[in-house]
Formats: C-alpha cells, structure tokens, sequence
C-alpha cells in the first residue's frame, strides 16, 4: 500500500471496485464493473432505472457480496466483501432514499443510535449532544442535537442522516436520490454541505436521474447500462447529448416516437378541469386536455401531480372543481364513475395500487370489464377475459409463458403492460397515465412511448405525469407544470422550435419568477 | 432502481410461492389420509361406516361456518361473531317451530336472522370502515346477550320439531347435515371461482385498493362476504336446532368461531386475503373432526383434546407464515 501510495500521492483513490459481477440465480445484475474513487470527490453514477446502479451500491455497503474475481480496494488495500459492519468500519457509508431514522428521538440519539458514547455503561447524554453538536457544525447547519427529529424538514432529516454517517467516520458517502423528495431551497443547502464535506477530503458517491444536478455538482461521472459499466465522463466532457446515449445506448430520436399530429386550436377539447382543489395541497387547477394530444404534467415531486390526477378520476375528495367530458359537465365521485364516463387512470404503483400479484394475468386485465363481460346471473365468461388476454399479449408484446402465470411473476416492464393492457379494456375516451415508465427496462419504455403515440393517433386524449424531463419533451405535445399544488404555467412549442428542458424546470422551482 | 435484479428474485420468490401454496391446498389432503390411517392402527373402529357417518355429521355444522368465514378471510378479514350468531338463530329456529302449522318457516326465520347480523357486521366494515376484529368482537358479545334473552336465558324444547329430519334424518343413507355441508361447499366454489363477484372478493383481498381503483365497489363486496358468514351461521343455527331439539343462548356455538377459522386456515387460505380455496376449507374441516373424533375413539382425555387441538390452530397459523414469507411482497 505505502509504496505506491508513495509514487502517486494524491492520485491514490480511496476506494477501488474492480471487476465486480453479481449474478441471482440466471439473472447477471452486475458484469465485470469498476469503478475508481478519489478522496474529496463527487462521483456521479448514472444510469436508466435496472442498469444496476444500485446492486453496485449494495455490494460496496456490503449488502451483496460480488462474485468470485471481483474485488473491493479502500486506500490501496483489499477490504472484506459481503459485510456491511466491516464496510462501515473501513468507512463507507449510504444514505438510501427512504430515511431510517427515529422520529421520536432527538438529533443526538439517532447520530449515535447503537453506537451511543457511555460512561460507566450508561449513556453519556452529555457527550453525546456535544459530539453531536460537533458534526452538525461540521455541516454548518442550523438545528439542535436535542430537537426532535419528528421537528425536522425532510432535507434536515437527510442532514442527520449525513451527520450519522459523519460520527462513525465515514469517508465514501453514497447517496442514492437525496434531492427527490426535497425542496429547492433544501436542495441548495445540502449542496452546500456537499461542498464542505468535499472540503473535508470525503467522496461522494452521487446517485441521480436529474441532469441539472449532475452538471451543478460533479467532479467526473459514470455510467452503467444493462448491468455493465460504459463509461466515465470527465467534468470537462460533461454534455447532454453524450451522456444520455451513453445511459440509453442509442440516438434519442430513435428512442421516442411521436408520429401522431400534434392538436392546433380547432381540435376539440376532450377534457376541461376548472378551479380543482382539494382543501390541503391543490390550489384552483383548471386546464383543457385536446383530443388525441399528449399533454405532460411536469413538476418536482410533491407539486400535487398525482394528487391532481387523482382528484379527476375521482380517488380522492374533491373540495371545489368541475370536469367537463366533450364539452358536457360530468359529475364523478369514484373511480367506477370516472371509468363509466370513459376516464381512465394508470397508477404510479403498480405493486401497491394497480396489480393483483396472486391473480392470473388474464384477471388482471379483465378486471375493469367482467361485469361487462359477464353472462347470465353474474357468471363469468371466462372465454372473453381470455380473448382479450391473448389479444392484449400479442399487441403490447407482454413476456410470459401464459396468460394464466400470476401477474407477480413478471417483470416490472411487463407488469406495467399488464396494467396498460386493463385500462385500454375500459375504451377510454381519456387516459390519464401517472409515471408509465417507472421502473420499466429500455426495451419496454420505447414499447409504452409507441403505445401512447398510437393512443393519440386514435384520437384518445392522454395526460401524462413525468419525472424525467428527456421523456417528457419527447414524448409530449405540451407541458404543463404544477409547483406547490397550482399550474405554475404551460410550456408548448412551436415549429422548428422543440420544448425546452430549461423552461420547464423554471417554472417547476420557481425560478422564472425570482 | 434495481428493477432487473428485483424482478428476477421476485419471479424466484413466485415460483417457490406457488409450491408451496400448492402444497399448502394439496398438502393437506396427505395430513387428512395420514390421521386417519393412524387412528385406524390406534382403533380399528376408527374407519367404519357408522364411525365416518358420525365424523362428517360432526364435522358439517363447522364445515357451513367455515364456508362462511372462507368468504370474509378471502377479503383479509375475519368473523368472530359465527358461534353468537348460530346460538340467536338456533333460538329463534326453535321458538318459531312452536308456533303451530308455521313451525317449518323455523329454518328460514333462523337463516334470515344469520342474515341480519351479518349484513349489521358487513356495513359497520364496508361504510363505517371499522376493522373487521373490532367489529365481530363487538358482535361475539353483543349477539350472545341477543341469544340469552330471546329465551330469557333459559334453554328452549321442542321435542316435536317439524325440521327434525335435517339434523337427524338421511336421503339414501346419507345424513342430511352431510348433503347440506357439501351443497354450501359447492356452492360457494361457484360463487368463488365462477362469478364475477367471487372473482371481484379475490381482488379485493389481493389489494383492496387497486380494486377500488379498478373500479369495482369494494363496500359492496365486503357487505356480501359479511351476510354470506352471518346467513351461513344462520343456516348452522338451524342445522344445530333440528340435531338437537333444543337450544340454549348461553352454551350452544361457544368457540365455534374458532374451529372455523382454525378450518380455513388449515386449507390453506392466506389469513391477509386474496389466496385460498373453498377445497382446503372442506379439507381443513374434516382434519379437525377427524381429530376430535379419532382422540376420543384413541381414548385421549378430554382435556388433551383441547390441548391438541389448541396446538393444531398454532401451526396452521404457522403454516401462514411460513408460506407468507416465501411471498413476501416487495
């Protein structure tokens, strides 16, 4: 270790994963990664959703351990595998995007929660707020050790999350999505600490979608697509174009598809929201949704997005606000209303809200119509629900054996056909589609993009709600975006000139208006 | 994030899931034929006509309550009112038969009362949204004093009972408690695995509120599997009526409730819903009587019986477990 640390002082990275593969079962999830680290580095990985960005992230916590040939160096030296106390003993340390801390204790007890400073065997209260006390200056942040972490903001509690892994000495901090759940001005204060803790000679291990931040805080990025590593950027080569083909591995033109004719003004307007509220977060939302437009409803996460889909398919109550359906007022109080009226919702859950994982995919599609479908006295007509099972394979290409195989044993792609495949069965008339693509593989996103393009081309009106602004640009017509639970603003284009990616993350903090 | 890798242990985790809920329906039937072979070789009187006739006669008046309460567990609730609800109803099967020339509308009047109850259950979980346990618990106790003071707490007679035949009558040699049992099971299977509606109380145990947003009316259904358990308790009050010639407020159902439940869970119905079969029920039934009647035929006191007993409810519990960790939802 000493002799070449000697020979190349300040290049010796701190952390070395090399050839890392990872197989479950037949499924190869990791195939022969590395990845170099420096000291005092923001190292960004990024990657579609399934590159394996997080298997690579749970081998160096020690979660997994990697297959045979690969290998973890800290400082030069091999390091235990498979382990997650001697991982966090050499060091390293992982913010995941839910937060595991106790809300009921204070600050100070959940930095040093099973780790606690004692004296006589019992707890040193006292020592344990000052040393928090200590690691929260570090940060230069501004709450108490004693504060109750139930008190705190959740950019505050991810900050204590930081200040956990500060007080066991960690020196690689991996964190996966810190900014999805946080405000702006929360965001920009953790970048702040960022800054100090890179100050401090302590990399990081950056794990984000979002381009903007990517740009804002990284020293070099790399890039895993379909379980194997593609490359690393420099900061200097650092361009839009070149890291999305990186991640996706094709041209983006080819990727989404938009043949169908954008509306102009004279289209008729399939579906008109005024003054949507819901007496907590939607404030007075009111837009027109065209016939056969795609109509992309962006914004950061907890803008109301979801919330305001909800509100029109009638999941939630409603405080104030009236559809109108083809020009005529609907009255929609449930889901079956909305249904009947021929809206139709796809979840941004599937696991929890949308799929009957113990059920037969054929149910599973057939389930908005068996009533429809069903012959005398209620019986089921199990020959329709198989016909449009078979039908709905074959057109949305879903992987399985048969459509008899429970709907849990598909993958996420293909689950998500599934629950596409049941919202066409109801022939809306609007379809409204809440984060398609989450979870989906590559293959399966450019599938679902082909999908709604062909929905519009049928004249069906969609309204689609995306977090990931390359999607919405190309997929959508227009774009409106929610801030704090109102339409912040519209964002169109024009001929010759596409949506712009700035325009819209503009509206969606705020920043168009400082 | 790791969709890949998830979804590949996930498929692993459904196929083993599968096998062994599988073998959690079909596993059954073995442990079935193996305690009826031991209590064969313990007592050779254990597998004659007149001995089976008795076991599936014991067993029929559970096998109606469990049906019922196969419905509510599909659901992921639970009916602990069933044996309150068989003891008012036996009561009122009772006093109706001793009205002159109207004695035989006994059966219906009990059946409609089960009813009753049930749908009160079934609207306090559906609309007022109350968790089904606190909701039966509430109703074990209050439909009890229902019981008692429909015959101000004493036991009714009717030696002249014009349903008798049910509970003590055949058709062909076989016992009509029997020929009811097996009508409820088959019955229930049509309504289960051959309508829409069975179909719907699948989904709704599966994931109540993906169903919701599917658009079916999940209070309704949650109303129906209510009053499908109170009007088969109903049907078990007249069922214990017309045996018994009497009924009693106080003592009769008491801890029926649990055999039920222990019946459903034995044949392998998930106790969190969406997973389960009226077969296993059927199964779970007979192991229990079986039990019962084997113990006493091995000479086993009364009081190892309870304790036996006891024990086989805790591993069917277990059983749940085990096969809810090989499913284990991420």
């Amino acid at each position: 270790m000493s002799a070449t640390a000697q020979k190349q002082p300040s290049r010796q990275p701190v952390l070395e994963m090399r050839h890392i593969s990872k197989t479950f079962g037949a499924i190869r999830a990791l195939q022969d990664v590395s990845l170099t680290v420096h000291a005092g580095e923001l190292h960004a990985l990024m990657g579609e959703n399934g590159a394996g960005k997080s298997t690579l992230m749970k081998v160096l916590s020690g979660a997994y351990r990697p297959d045979a040939g690969g290998e973890i160096l800290i400082d030069g030296v091999p390091a235990a595998t498979g382990d997650p106390i001697k991982a966090r003993a050499a060091g390293i340390a992982v913010i995941y995007q839910e937060l595991s801390l106790a809300p009921n204790l204070t600050v100070a007890q959940n930095i040093f929660l099973g780790n606690e400073p004692r004296r006589f065997g019992i707890v040193d209260r006292d020592q344990c707020n000052r040393r928090a006390n200590e690691i929260i200056a570090r940060l230069g942040v501004s709450f108490s050790a004693r504060a109750l972490v139930s008190s705190l903001s959740l950019g505050e509690r991810q900050l204590v999350e930081i200040a956990r892994a500060l007080s066991t000495n960690a020196r690689i901090i991996v964190m996966d999505e810190p900014t999805t759940s946080l405000t702006s001005r929360e965001t920009d204060s953790l970048f702040e600490v960022i800054a100090t803790l890179k100050a401090q000679g302590i990399a990081i291990i950056y794990i984000s979608h979002r381009m903007e931040e990517v740009y804002q805080l990284a020293d070099r990025v790399s890039v895993l697509r379909d379980s194997g590593y593609v490359g690393t950027l420099e900061r200097a080569d650092l361009n839009a174009s070149r890291l999305v083909s990186m991640m996706v591995g094709r041209d983006l033109s080819a990727f989404y598809k938009k043949d169908h004719r954008p509306p102009d003004a004279k289209r008729a307007i399939a579906l008109s929201v005024r003054g949507m509220s819901d007496g907590r977060l939607l404030k007075n939302c009111s837009f027109d949704l065209h016939k056969g437009e795609v109509l992309a409803l962006a914004g950061l996460v907890g803008s109301g997005r979801t919330e305001l889909a909800r509100l029109i398919f009638g999941a939630d109550r409603r405080s104030a606000g009236t559809l109108e359906l083809d020009g005529k007022p609907v009255s929609i109080g449930s889901p079956r209303e909305a249904l009947d009226a021929g809206i139709a919702y796809l979840t941004e859950d599937r696991k929890e809200l949308g799929l009957f994982l113990d059920m037969s995919i054929s149910d599973n599609i057939s389930m908005g119509v068996l009533a429809r479908d069903a012959r005398a006295g209620g019986l089921r007509d199990f020959g329709a629900a198989e016909r449009r099972a078979a039908k709905a394979v074959a057109d949305l290409s879903i992987r399985t054996r048969s459509a008899q195989a429970n709907a849990g044993s598909l993958s996420g792609g293909n689950q998500q056909k599934v629950l596409l495949a049941r919202l066409l069965e109801t022939e809306p008339k609007v379809v409204i589609l809440d984060e398609p693509t989450r979870g989906v593989d590559v293959g399966a996103k450019s599938e679902i993009y082909r999908l709604i393009d062909n929905l519009a081309n049928r004249g069906i009106a969609i309204l689609m709600i995306s977090s990931e602004l390359p999607e919405v640009i190309g997929v959508a017509d227009r774009v409106l975006v929610m801030r704090d639970g109102a339409i912040a603003g519209e964002v169109t284009a024009s001929v010759g000139e596409p949506l712009r990616q700035e325009a819209i993350m503009e509206l969606a903090t705020g920043a168009a208006q400082e | 994030m790791t969709d890949r890798t998830t979804t590949s242990v996930d498929q692993a985790a459904v196929r083993s899931r599968r096998l062994r809920t599988a073998f959690a329906a079909l596993g059954m039937l073995p442990v079935l034929v193996l305690l009826a072979a031991g209590f064969q070789f313990i007592n050779p009187r254990f597998l004659t006509e007149t001995n089976l006739l008795i076991v599936t006669q014991q067993s029929s008046i559970n096998i109606v309550l469990a049906a019922g309460m196969t419905f509510v567990i599909l659901t992921g609730g639970i009916d602990l009112s069933v044996g309150s609800i068989l003891a008012a109803s036996a009561m009122v099967a009772v006093l109706v038969s001793l009205v002159p020339d109207w004695g035989l509308l006994g059966v219906p009047a009990a059946i409609l009362v089960g009813l009753g109850f049930g749908l009160v259950n079934g609207l306090l979980v559906a609309y007022i949204r109350l968790p089904p346990f606190i909701v039966t618990l509430g109703s074990l106790t209050a439909v009890r004093g229902v019981a008692r003071l429909l015959g101000q707490d004493t036991t009714v007679f009717n030696s002249d009972l014009p349903f008798d035949f049910i509970g003590n009558g055949s058709l062909f040699g076989i016992p009509w408690l029997v020929i009811i049992a097996l009508s409820v099971v088959v019955l229930s299977w049509l309504v289960l695995k051959r309508t829409v509606l069975g179909t719907w109380i699948y989904a709704v145990g599966g994931n109540a509120e993906a169903a919701r947003l599917t658009g079916i009316k999940v209070p309704l259904v949650l109303l129906f599997v209510y009053g499908v358990s109170g009007l088969l308790a109903g049907l078990g009050g007249a069922m214990s009526a017309a045996r018994l010639y009497a009924a009693n407020g106080l003592q009769l159902g008491q801890s029926y409730e649990l055999d039920a439940i222990a019946a459903v869970i034995l044949g392998g119905t998930s106790f969190v819903g969406g997973v389960g079969s009226i077969w296993g029920t059927l199964i779970g039934g007979l192991i229990i009587a079986v039990l019962s009647n084997g113990l006493i035929l091995a000479g086993v006191s009364d009081i190892w019986q309870y304790i036996i007993k006891g024990l086989v409810i805790i591993v069917a519990v277990a059983l749940d477990r085990y096969r809810l960790q090989a499913g284990a939802r991420t």
